[in-house]
C-alpha cells in the first residue's frame, strides 16, 4: 500500500472517530497519529484490514489523549476503552467531512489547511512546505481551524459549493514541495464525485484533468512559460483528455449548467485542437458566453475577449477588451497581443513593457519581457 | 557566519554603468540575463550559503493607524520620487567580505549588448543574536 492509498482512508477513520462520539480536534490528531505508526507498522507486513487496523489504533491514541487532558483537569474519563462494535465508515459521514473542513466560518486559507490534513491526510510539515509557509505557522492555522468548526458538529448539512470552491484553490496552487497540490486536489475532487450526485462537481473533476493534461507542455525544465499556442501538443496526456472530456460530455447531458461545466467544455475545446489551427474559437466564444451568466467576472471577460479576437479577429478582440475593467491583472498582456495581432507593433511592444512590470509573478514578468523585447528588436531592423 | 541582506532596488540606487530598460534588449542578451540569475541562486543554494529571495511588484501604498474605530489611513501609489525595493536576497556567509564579493558577482549580471549591468546593490548586515559566552 502506498502514501496515496493509505491517505484515502483517513476520512472514512476519521468519520468513524467522530461518529462514536470523539470531538473531531482531537479525532483528527488520532488518525495523524495513527497514520504515523501505519507508516512505521505495515513496512512489515500489510494487515488484513487497514481500514479496521487505522479506526482500533486512532481510536486508542483518541482514548490516550483524552485521558490526558482529562487527568490533566481532572475530570471522569468519558468513554469505554473497548470501541461500540458495528461502527462501519459511510459515504454520508465522509461527506460530512469534506463540508466540515470548508466550512463558511473558515478563511479560505483555514479551510484549505484543515481539508489537506483531515480529509487529505497530508502531514502538516507537507502543507506547510507546499504554501512556503513556516511549519509552526501552518500548525497554528490547522489547530485555530479545527477550534473554530469544532463547534460546527457533522451533522449540519453542508454546501457542495464551498467544498468546490476550496478544492479549486488547491488545485491552483499547482507545485512546490514534495507534494503535487493539483495531483491532491484531483485525488479529492474524485473522491468528492463519488460521494455526491452534481454534474458540477462532475465539471470541475473533468475542469482539471483536462488542465492537468497539459501541464507537462505549459512549462520549460528552466520554468518558463510556453503559451497554448505554442505547447507541443503530443506532450499532452490523452488518457487524462479522454477522461475528461467523457465526464464533461456526461455532465453536459444532463442539461444543469453551471460554472465549473462551462470551463470544461472551453478546456476541452483546447484539448480536442490537435493542432492550434484547428481551435473550433467560435464555439469558445458560445462557452464564454455561458460562463458569463454564472461567473460574470472581470477575467471571464478578459479570457473572452481573447477568444473572439481568434474567433472574429483582433479588431473585434479589441472591441471586446474595452468592455473589461481597467484593473483586471494581465489585462495589458492580453491588449499587447491583440494589438500586436492588429498589426500595431510599437503600441504592443510599450504593452508588452507596461505588462512586464505590472505582472504578477517572475515567470510572466519575464515572459512578458521576452515578448517585448523580441517585438522591440523587430521594429529597430525595420526602421 | 553573518547574515546580509543584498537589496534590490526599481529607484533610489545610483544609475547603473550599463544602464538600458531591458525591454529594450535583444532577446538573447534577456535570455543570458534570466540565465545568470538562476544560475546564481542556484550557485548559493549548493553553497551552502543561500537563506531566502524574494522579488517585490512595484505596487505599494503607505499605511498609517488614523486612530480608534476608523479604518487605517492609506497614501499611494508611492510618488515617482520615492526610494523602491525591487527585491532582496539573504545569504548568510563567512565573512563581510565574502558577501561584498557575492553582490559583486550579482551586480556583474549580463544586460544589454550582453555586457554586465554594472547595477548597485544595497549590502546590510543584520544585527547578530547575542553571543552565548561573553568574556
Amino acid at each position: 500500500m502506498d502514501d496515496v492509498e493509505l491517505r484515502e482512508l483517513v476520512p472514512r477513520v476519521l468519520s468513524v472517530l467522530v461518529r462514536r462520539g470523539a470531538d473531531f480536534a482531537t479525532a483528527e490528531d488520532a488518525v495523524q497519529e495513527a497514520l504515523i505508526r501505519a507508516l512505521a507498522a505495515w513496512g512489515e507486513e500489510l494487515p488484513a484490514d487497514p481500514t479496521g487496523w487505522l479506526i482500533t489504533v486512532a481510536w486508542r491514541a483518541f482514548l490516550d489523549m483524552t485521558r490526558s487532558s482529562a487527568a490533566r483537569r481532572e475530570r471522569e474519563l468519558r468513554f469505554d476503552t473497548e470501541p461500540p462494535a458495528g461502527a462501519i465508515p459511510s459515504a454520508d459521514d465522509t461527506l460530512r467531512l469534506y463540508f466540515l473542513c470548508a466550512h463558511p466560518d473558515l478563511t479560505s486559507s483555514s479551510a484549505v489547511a484543515l481539508t489537506l490534513r483531515a480529509v487529505g491526510g497530508l502531514t502538516t510539515r507537507q502543507i506547510a512546505q507546499a504554501y512556503l509557509v513556516p511549519e509552526p505557522t501552518m500548525a497554528q492555522r490547522i489547530s485555530r481551524a479545527k477550534r473554530t468548526v469544532s463547534g460546527a458538529g457533522v451533522d449540519r448539512p453542508g454546501d457542495v459549493n464551498t467544498v468546490m470552491r476550496v478544492l479549486y484553490l488547491v488545485f491552483n496552487e499547482g507545485y512546490s514541495g514534495d507534494v503535487d497540490l493539483a495531483a491532491e486536489a484531483i485525488r479529492l475532487t474524485r473522491q468528492l464525485s463519488g460521494l455526491v450526485d452534481d454534474p458540477e462537481v462532475q465539471g470541475l473533476l473533468a475542469l482539471m484533468l483536462l488542465h492537468h493534461a497539459r501541464r507537462r507542455s505549459r512549462t520549460r525544465p528552466d520554468g518558463s512559460i510556453v503559451v497554448l499556442a505554442d505547447q507541443d501538443r503530443r506532450q499532452w496526456d490523452a488518457a487524462l483528455i479522454a477522461e475528461g472530456v467523457g465526464i464533461v460530455q456526461a455532465a453536459l447531458a444532463r442539461d444543469q449548467l453551471g460554472e465549473y461545466q462551462a470551463q470544461a467544455a472551453i478546456a476541452a475545446l483546447h484539448a480536442d485542437a490537435p493542432r492550434v489551427e484547428e481551435t473550433d474559437w467560435v464555439q469558445i466564444v458560445e462557452w464564454y458566453d455561458e460562463l458569463l451568466r454564472f461567473a460574470d467576472t472581470p477575467i471571464v471577460r478578459l479570457n473572452r475577449a481573447v477568444a473572439v479576437g481568434e474567433a472574429d479577429g483582433a479588431p473585434a478582440g479589441l472591441a471586446a477588451l474595452a468592455e473589461v475593467d481597467e484593473h483586471v491583472p494581465r489585462r495589458e498582456a492580453v491588449a499587447a497581443y491583440l494589438h500586436e495581432r492588429n498589426g500595431d507593433l510599437e503600441l504592443a511592444a510599450r504593452l508588452y513593457a507596461s505588462a512586464a512590470r505590472n505582472a504578477p509573478n517572475l515567470a510572466e514578468r519575464d515572459h512578458q519581457t521576452r515578448q517585448a523585447a523580441r517585438l522591440n528588436q523587430h521594429l529597430q531592423h525595420h526602421r | 557566519m553573518a547574515k546580509y541582506l543584498l537589496l534590490k532596488h526599481y529607484r533610489g540606487a545610483p544609475a547603473a554603468v550599463n544602464n538600458v530598460p531591458m525591454d529594450q534588449w535583444k532577446p538573447d542578451e534577456v535570455e543570458a540575463h534570466i540565465q545568470y540569475m538562476n544560475d546564481f541562486a542556484t550557485r548559493l543554494e549548493s553553497s551552502g550559503e543561500f537563506i531566502d529571495g524574494q522579488a517585490l511588484s512595484p505596487d505599494g501604498v503607505w499605511v498609517r493607524y488614523d486612530g480608534e474605530g476608523r479604518p487605517p489611513v492609506t497614501d499611494g501609489p508611492f510618488a515617482e520620487t520615492k526610494d523602491l525595493i525591487a527585491g532582496w536576497m539573504v545569504i548568510d556567509v563567512d565573512s563581510y567580505e565574502r558577501a561584498i564579493e557575492l553582490a559583486g558577482e550579482l551586480s556583474a549580471a549580463p544586460g544589454a549588448g550582453g555586457r554586465p549591468i554594472h547595477e548597485w546593490l544595497e549590502v546590510r548586515p543584520f544585527l547578530a543574536p547575542p553571543p552565548n559566552f561573553t568574556h
